[in-house]
């Protein structure tokens, strides 16, 4: 399905090969196939119930996929647990964020490196985290749930990183957030992205995250419609049409 | 409860134009006033006030009239009360309407009471109301009417009311440091009172034990029971002062930070001296305490080590569990089974060899319940837990298995807890028993807390999938919680068997659960410090006072009622729960605060705020 094919000098880190997945008889993604190769920023758009919260979730293994692969670095990660799958380097950043409201920001940020026991290299991501947002580095006795929106992203963020994902998954970035920190915050993905973390955004607000990926695709009810570069697909007349808000 | 002050910034970056102080509501003190009637109404019209007329606490002063007295003090006081600093408005000023309000409420509850009693002199209302006993205000001795005839026992009652309503809404004319030491005194004043023969027992078991010369002390302090005159004076003058001394502006330093600072041999050596003092009072506390109070005290010991293991199961890792008592139960009867010589399998071993089979039976009742309820949360586990507890008592009380636990006869001829050739035989011996596992249960709370586990649990109760997908393993966080809380009820269990000598179902009903749930809110959930004060209140003192047991369940209702509504946090909250319950109040001070630093931040004039940490 996808063009690009064998191009990348090197395979894809996170890729599903045909996957559909049922709930009960219901039939929610139908045979989708998208890549993600190291480095990448790529983009997951669609309407509302056109499968991209299961896409995820099918990562996550939550949901285990009736046919089709959902393949990790080579390997097949079909309906692993979730936690061997954050251990083999998955992290998500949540809808809305979810932070554990009640907690400070370093306890969040803790939570992330959950799984793992290298305390050396936690503390290196600490700074990393504190690089990215040397605001978070006076906030970390604050209770997280006493963060303005902005913070709050970027501890959501910061606590994803902590588990040093080789692919960070994002559902719905600008979910729930003023326009300007919906701006903010895709800068913040891209910033990220520069440090080398590998970035799949699940989002309904195309023209902001094609603005910032290099691939993206596009469900439609559960079924891939369309697989392109972002920059090809932000020139895409049906594109245009149906998620740009362009005649 | 805390009145938080407005930050300095804020208010100064809501510039000058402060409203005036909005001062006491009057018609707020009037409905506390209806309020404050309706309570005193209650409690004599069921019974409270006559049960409790029995035991004088404070000179000729009774339990029953020093509620009544409390009363209309305590809402005399809320009434008085100068409403919160709200942002934008001057503090306000104390003044006469502090005074009125008070007054006012102790008016209206006055009327309401003398309305009352009107009523029950005029109506035979004693075929509905059973409580109600002539003895209020036909016949002597008259205790509503504190004696007198219903004319001037009326005129009485009202004018006290106003008087006691009025003199404790003055209390805000003082200065909070004045204030707080009244507040102090009066406290004190009543807990002495309260527990008189506490205090009698203890100052004359120092005596016998230690030889000091305390005895005489509780021959000034109380006459006949009750606080003598004497009594009042000195405990009084001495929480008065007490509380003056620690609010006086002199911050010393804390304790261990001065210790810290010692030399390390002289360090040592107070560490050393500071134990052995410890365990020397803890070894002698039995003993001193005499026969009833240990008895007491270790009631009160069995449900903290319950309350300790729920807490970690609801306050730690947020599994609302109602039948609790389930793993109590099974910690019995593993104990009696075992250490019975006429059980079912008549084995009568000595209890410490039980007490694996103690853990291992708990632990598998643990992941029996926790099984089935792993993808539960919320309500439909709390009910779904409460249908186990049931169950849990039924398969004991039932015919079927009544060949092993004995039905509704139980299990009897228990034995006691022997420590090499030492029978721990009566209270005062088992007090070390319950007192070497509620240690091992603080301990094992204490490190569990900061444990890895402990960090999943609490990730796990604020959002389940969000914690799954930080890799917590919610499988094993929610057994893990629900085997450890088991465990720890059934060290109860054991305890309580050996300890009763014989059990029976009935004793292991949902009441059992439902205590240990609201020691663990009323005290502070998830916080040691508070299960601990929780269970010694709840527990020892309605064992203390009896005539509190008829009363028990209305006053835990009323206490609960009113720590959700002024402290839900608890007694001694932790850390994290004062935080959460206040969130709200919090997110307000923080966007408050933010909002002033952006409103100087933009003001080009004032220097630029420091931001630390920040390049």
């Amino acid at each position: 399905m996808s063009e690009r094919g064998e191009v990348g000098e090197a395979g894809p880190i996170l890729e599903l090969r045909g996957v559909s997945t049922h709930y009960g008889p219901i039939q929610v993604l139908r045979e989708v196939s998208i890549e993600i190769r190291p480095g990448e920023i790529v983009c997951l758009l669609g309407g509302n119930a056109s499968g991209k919260t299961t896409t995820l979730k099918t990562i996550l293994g939550y949901v285990v996929p009736t046919r089709g692969d959902v393949m990790l670095d080579g390997q097949r990660v079909n309906g692993t647990r979730t936690q061997r799958l954050v251990e083999l380097g998955i992290s998500m950043v949540p809808e809305n964020r979810r932070l554990f409201k009640r907690m400070t920001v370093r306890e969040n940020l803790e939570l992330g490196a959950y799984l793992r026991r290298d305390k050396a290299a936690i503390a290196e991501d600490f700074e990393r985290v504190f690089t990215l947002f040397p605001r978070m580095k006076e906030r970390l006795g604050q209770r997280a749930g006493t963060l303005s929106g902005g913070e709050q992203q970027m501890v959501a963020m910061g606590r994803a990183l902590m588990a040093r994902p080789k692919v960070l998954l994002m559902d719905e970035p600008s979910m729930g957030l003023a326009p300007v920190l919906v701006e903010q915050n895709f800068e913040l993905i891209q910033q990220v992205n520069e440090q080398g973390t590998t970035i799949f955004v699940v989002e309904q607000n195309a023209s902001m995250a094609l603005s910032i990926a290099d691939h993206g695709y596009v469900l439609q009810t559960g079924r891939v419609v369309l697989a392109d570069t972002a920059q090809n697909l932000l020139d895409h007349p049906q594109m245009r049409e149906a998620y740009l808000g362009e005649l | 409860m805390a009145e938080q002050a407005i930050p300095a910034e804020v208010l100064e970056a809501a510039g000058p134009t402060l409203l005036p102080a909005r001062g006491v509501d009057l018609r707020r003190s009037a409905r506390l006033g209806l309020t404050a009637g309706g309570v005193a109404v209650f409690v004599s019209a069921n019974g409270m006030v006559e049960a409790f007329s029995k035991r004088d606490i404070v000179g000729p002063i009774s339990l029953g009239y020093a509620m009544l007295l409390g009363v209309a003090l305590g809402f005399g006081y809320l009434a008085g009360r100068p409403p919160q600093v709200l942002q934008g408005f001057a503090a306000p000023r104390p003044g006469w309407r502090n005074l009125v309000g008070g007054l006012l409420a102790g008016a209206v509850a006055g009327a309401v009471m003398a309305v009352f009693l009107v009523l029950i002199a005029t109506f035979e209302v004693r075929r509905i109301f059973l409580n109600i006993g002539p003895e209020l205000v036909r016949e002597a001795p008259r205790l509503l009417t504190v004696g007198q005839d219903l004319g001037p026992g009326l005129a009485l009652i009202f004018g006290l009311a106003t008087a006691l309503g009025g003199l404790a809404g003055t209390l805000h004319l003082l200065r909070e440091r004045w204030r707080r030491a009244v507040l102090a005194a009066v406290l004190w004043v009543v807990l002495f009172g309260l527990l008189a023969s506490v205090v009698i027992q203890v100052l004359r078991g120092i005596q016998t034990q230690l030889r000091l010369w305390t005895a005489p002390i509780a021959d000034v302090l109380y006459a006949g029971g009750a606080l003598s005159v004497a009594g009042v004076a000195l405990v009084a003058a001495a929480a008065f002062g007490a509380s003056l001394l620690r609010t006086s502006g002199r911050r010393r330093r804390p304790l261990r930070r001065r210790l810290d600072q010692l030399p390390d041999t002289s360090r040592r050596l107070v560490r050393v001296a500071v134990l052995a003092v410890l365990l020397l009072g803890l070894g002698l506390l039995p003993q001193i305490l005499g026969s009833f109070l240990s008895e007491v005290l270790n009631i009160a010991g069995i449900f903290l080590l319950m309350a300790l293991g729920l807490n970690i199961v609801v306050g730690f890792a947020g599994l609302l569990d109602l039948g609790y008592v389930a793993f109590f139960a099974v910690g019995a009867y593993t104990t009696a089974l075992l250490i019975s010589p006429q059980s079912s399998l008549g084995l009568g071993w000595v209890f410490w060899a039980a007490v694996p089979f103690v853990i291992l039976a708990s632990a598998v009742a643990g992941l029996m319940v926790g099984t089935p309820v792993l993808r539960m949360r919320g309500d439909y586990l709390a009910i779904v837990t409460l249908g186990f507890g049931e169950i849990a008592r039924l398969l004991f009380l039932s015919d079927w298995l009544k060949p092993v636990f004995g039905g509704a006869q139980g299990i009897i001829r228990i034995r006691d807890i022997t420590i090499g050739p030492v029978e721990l035989r009566g209270p005062q011996a088992f007090f070390y028993a319950i007192f070497l596992f509620v240690l091992l249960a603080t301990y094992i709370t204490y490190a569990l807390q900061d444990s890895r586990i402990g960090r999943a649990w609490a990730a796990m109760r604020e959002d389940e999938s969000v914690a799954e997908a930080m890799g917590v393993n919610i499988v094993v966080a929610k057994l893990s919680a629900f085997v450890v809380g088991a465990m720890l009820a059934g060290f109860g269990g054991a305890l309580f068997a050996t300890k009763i000598g014989s059990i029976f179902p009935h004793s292991f009903n949902v009441i059992v659960s439902i205590t240990v749930l609201v020691v663990i809110i009323v005290g502070g959930m998830a916080s040691v410090p508070g299960v601990v004060v929780g269970a010694l209140v709840l527990v020892g003192l309605p064992e203390l006072l009896r005539e509190f047991e008829e009363y028990r369940f209305l006053l835990y209702g009323a206490l609960l009622i009113f720590m959700m509504v002024n402290r839900p946090e608890g007694f001694i909250p932790s850390g994290r729960r004062a935080q959460e319950l206040h969130e709200e109040d919090m997110a307000q001070d923080a966007w408050l605060r933010e909002r002033a630093a952006d409103e100087r931040e933009a003001d080009v004039t004032a220097p630029a705020p420091r931001k630390a940490g920040e390049g």
